[in-house]
């Protein structure tokens, strides 16, 4: 492993950590599953954006898309944890795994002014999105809002009944048929030999 | 669950920068899809946590969740155009690289 990996895995090891801490510190057993929930989601993230290797990403986008699932699941969202593991996991994933097969491992990516700008960016945007997302969301807690519920049924009222989104949804079939012909349209050899000459 | 829902917008905006973050560095085509789908992922996070503040005690609201499935719906699909024109791509340039794609450049 080469030393910048070294550094890199030991600060998110050391963050990881000290976030499982506060977590059970702060908040106790749920404190702890949200702060599994966020490493995994991070960790993956972050993993995803610092390998070189088009595959180690790839599982480690994983990772992230299994942690999103259970932050659904530690918000009440139980369908869409199931239909995030479904079609990120089962479906994007897949997908994107067939397209890694096509790809070369990028070998002259990581340099220290690449690494430093993201670092500087990343701090950046984060230090923004919080500052403006505490500036303007009401300081609640957990306590005061209503037990939770599974969103199942109203999902699937709201998709079907006529005053609701059902004509969002039926859009979203066209949609999903029109990207599927156009991506294998896309996709195609330009000229298919359907009668392919022997060679003499 | 005794986490603040505040908590779950600071983490889906760090998960968004993460991936912006990507998108703007990496200049492999696969990995910048893999950030768009980050993105959304993070977006996918913040609508549920919004609607779990949002919900009120009378009745669950299902606004959040059904705009989370628009959000993966998208999600698939541009997961699966961008395949195909990563590998109209590769076919046409036998690279993965957008370093060298640069005939739309303006």
């Amino acid at each position: 492993m080469e030393p910048a990996s070294r550094v890199f895995y030991t600060l998110v090891t050391l963050a990881s950590l000290l976030a499982l801490g506060w977590g059970a510190f702060s908040a106790g057993a749920p404190g702890v599953s949200f702060a599994l929930f966020a490493i995994l989601t991070l960790g993956g993230g972050l993993m995803c954006i610092w390998e070189r290797s088009v595959v180690r990403s790839a599982f480690s986008l994983m990772a992230t898309f299994l942690g999103v699932a259970g932050l659904f699941l530690l918000l009440g969202a139980d369908f869409l944890a199931m239909a995030q593991v479904l079609i990120y996991v089962g479906g994007i994933l897949a997908l994107i795994l067939f397209g890694v097969m096509l790809s070369p491992p990028d070998l002259n990516e990581r340099s220290l002014p690449r690494v430093l700008g993201g670092l500087a960016f990343a701090g950046g945007a984060a230090i923004w999105l919080g500052l403006r997302i505490s500036a303007s969301v009401t300081w609640a807690t957990a306590e005061e809002l209503p037990p939770m519920t599974s969103h199942a049924e109203e999902i699937g009222v709201g998709f079907l009944s006529p005053e609701q989104y059902v004509v969002p949804f039926e859009l979203a079939a066209v949609l999903l048929t029109v990207a599927l012909v156009a991506a294998v349209y896309i996709a195609r050899r330009r000229s298919i030999d359907l009668f392919p000459e022997e060679d003499a | 669950m005794t986490v603040p829902v505040q908590h779950l917008f600071m983490l889906a905006g760090v998960l968004f920068a993460i991936g912006a973050c990507g998108f703007f560095l990496r200049r492999n085509v696969i990995i910048v899809l893999m950030c768009i789908e980050l993105m959304l992922n993070a977006a996918n996070l913040t609508f549920l946590a919004a609607s779990r503040l949002h919900e009120t005690a009378d009745g669950p609201d299902p606004t959040g969740p059904v705009f989370a499935l628009f959000v993966i719906l998208v999600a698939a699909v541009e997961a699966a155009v961008g395949l195909a024109l990563v590998i109209a791509l590769y076919r046409r340039k036998q690279t993965a690289s957008l370093a060298q794609v640069r005939e739309l450049r303006g």
